[in-house]
């Protein structure tokens, strides 16, 4: 499979990266080395095989509901580009 | 006196505890020689007054007979790793100057043995390349140069800075992370040791996340030895990290002279790759005969999924990249560029923040996770992990103990000589790597000779799950065998 350059521009748009008029044709071309790279893989058979959900045969830890942390909000805040009252700011969503 | 930085990790500790110096003469002799070192680029920050305070509670310590495995040993931290108060940037303009408000669980445990933090390392951005040249702050130079030639060299990557830093001794170890490759190629390069433990060996708490799945920190140092003792303190159970494992660390450096006898090492026929050099195919051929000498039992072993590692890593990867990265948006932490409204803020954020090869990964990931392709990519590479993962299980409950194969199937290469025009030409120096975290398995990288332009190569060994002190044992012989590698002369300075 290949993509063509309307796919490259819907790509950047689902990954919310900008991308220039310029910049489309060598996307393209990378992408599409990527892509026939990966081909291969079709030639595998994989009838009947499960498809990997963990690397180690662990089972996914529990503990108590109950509140181990919190009550940090300048903390969380303290690297945002824009705040205020300890919310984060950002340009108007809903009209 | 000899040098203090041409110490191995346990020379420093023994003599920390003969008093044959301080920590903090230890770590000064480190901090003159990382100031004399800048022409590598291998530190993104100095954190000298941190290292010397540190040093000085270290010597205090000590003082009083105290002290933990790792006390008073100054180390650099890949910058990845989130430090508290300590700009760590996963080597990415994105990230900005960001400061975590708290510290990882892999150098909070460094932290809490002893350990002294130099400062943080340059490495691929997201640790998304092979070579320490997608930094963001530009690329390392590794200290190594062919004969004769005075060419810059790539450190192999993405824990360039690590493996750099360790080989010009500007560290005595180094944290690293390795996702397909990032810790055993770059010590490969640079006649240093890196080991991979098994996923969940390591907390991944508090490290900027590229691949989960796939994500290991791990240690880059001078021996076998050192980076026994440096995964020793990096390991364990994390309450905060629901895959790392609940199981107790066994007494690593102890393992390490163990010896070989009676072992069964596979050897996969699937690594003898078209056009793998002749050097690299002796280098193989070398350590089989070394294990051989020490009592090891030579098997060949057949791995038949090995050359679909690489395509499927190219769609996990960068699958779960593009989930992982979705975070940075230009609202909790880091760059910020406006926009006319919330999307064209978030678009041109990325679009500004976020480097060449992180942008390629991103949009590969969306692609293969997008509707209608998931099943025909990501599902599909899952399936085709499964079954890479098998051919390891087969041979290891044949009997194998461990596999022996080659770290990578070149030396190093020059700065700005691969992969420029087509990504895979970079991508294909984890072919020999990647196999071992799709398959979650631990792997070590252990220098075994030179090519004819005096570079180092390494051989990697790759074990059963949780098994390390194999490894570690049989990575040691190799290491005897091949005889303790000498650094290049400080030609930067």
């Amino acid at each position: 499979m290949s993509v063509d350059t309307d796919t490259v521009r819907r790509i950047a748009r689902l990954a919310r990266i900008a991308v220039t008029e310029d910049d489309v044709p060598h996307l393209q071309g990378e992408l599409n080395a990527i892509l026939a790279f990966v081909e291969q893989l079709s030639e595998v058979n994989v009838e009947g095989v499960e498809p990997m959900t963990s690397v180690t045969p662990m089972r996914i830890k529990t503990r108590e509901d109950g509140v181990t942390d919190g009550d940090k909000a300048a903390d969380i805040v303290a690297n945002a580009p824009a705040t205020e009252d300890d919310f984060f700011m950002v340009p108007k969503v809903v009209e | 006196m000899t040098d203090l930085t041409d110490l191995t990790l346990a020379e420093a500790r023994a003599g920390l505890e003969t008093k044959s110096f301080t920590a903090r003469e230890l770590t000064q002799a480190h901090l003159d020689a990382m100031g004399e070192a800048r022409a590598l680029n291998a530190y993104v920050l100095e954190t000298p007054e941190k290292a010397l305070a540190m040093a000085d509670a270290s010597d205090a310590r000590l003082a009083k007979g105290e002290g933990g495995p790792l006390e008073g040993l100054p180390i650099g931290v890949k910058d990845l790793f989130c430090t508290e108060g300590v700009r760590s940037t996963a080597c990415s303009k994105i990230l900005g100057e960001f400061a975590p408000r708290y510290e990882s669980t892999v150098t909070a445990n460094l932290w809490r043995a002893g350990a002294v933090m130099l400062g943080k390392i340059n490495c691929d951005e997201f640790a998304m390349g092979s070579s320490n040249e997608t930094s963001a702050f530009g690329p390392v130079v590794s200290p190594w140069r062919r004969d004769g030639s005075d060419a810059k060299l790539v450190p192999g990557g993405s824990s360039g800075g690590s493996a750099a830093a360790v080989s010009a001794r500007i560290a005595l170890a180094a944290t690293a992370t390795d996702t397909g490759g990032s810790i055993r190629q770059p010590a490969a390069f640079t006649g240093t040791v890196g080991i991979k433990p098994t996923y969940g060996r390591c907390s991944r708490w508090g490290i900027v996340a590229f691949a989960s799945s796939l994500d290991q920190a791990g240690p880059i140092a001078k021996t076998v030895e050192d980076a026994a003792m440096m995964l020793q303190a990096m390991s364990g159970p994390d309450a905060k990290d629901t895959t790392c494992a609940d199981i107790p660390v066994p007494d690593y450096r102890a393992a390490v002279s163990r010896g070989v006898k009676g072992l069964k090492i596979g050897i996969p026929k699937e690594y003898r790759v078209d056009g793998m050099p002749a050097e690299i195919e002796s280098l193989w051929q070398q350590g089989q005969d070394w294990l051989k000498a020490a009592g090891a039992e030579m098997v060949e072993i057949s791995l038949p999924h090995t050359k679909y590692a690489l395509p499927a890593y190219y769609i996990v990867a960068p699958a779960e990249a593009s989930s992982n990265l979705a975070r940075y948006d230009g609202v909790r932490y880091g760059l910020r560029v406006p926009g006319r409204d919330i999307v064209d803020m978030y678009e041109k954020t990325r679009a500004e923040g976020f480097g060449r090869e992180v942008k390629r990964r991103v949009m590969i990931g969306t692609y293969v996770l997008s509707a209608g392709y998931y099943d025909a990519y990501y599902l599909r590479a899952q399936k085709i992990r499964t079954l890479i993962k098998r051919d390891f299980e087969e041979a290891y409950s044949a009997g194998v103990d461990a596999i022996l194969t080659p770290a990578t199937p070149s030396a190093a290469f020059g700065i700005g000589e691969k992969g420029s025009g087509d990504p895979v030409e970079m991508y294909l120096n984890d072919i020999f790597t990647v196999t071992v975290n799709m398959a979650g398995l631990p792997g070590i990288s252990v220098p075994a000779g030179f090519d004819a332009q005096g570079l180092p190569l390494g051989l990697q060994l790759i074990g059963r799950a949780f098994d390390e002190e194999t490894l570690f044992a049989t990575g040691r012989v190799i290491e005897e065998a091949a005889g303790r590698v000498t650094y290049p002369q400080p030609w930067w300075s």
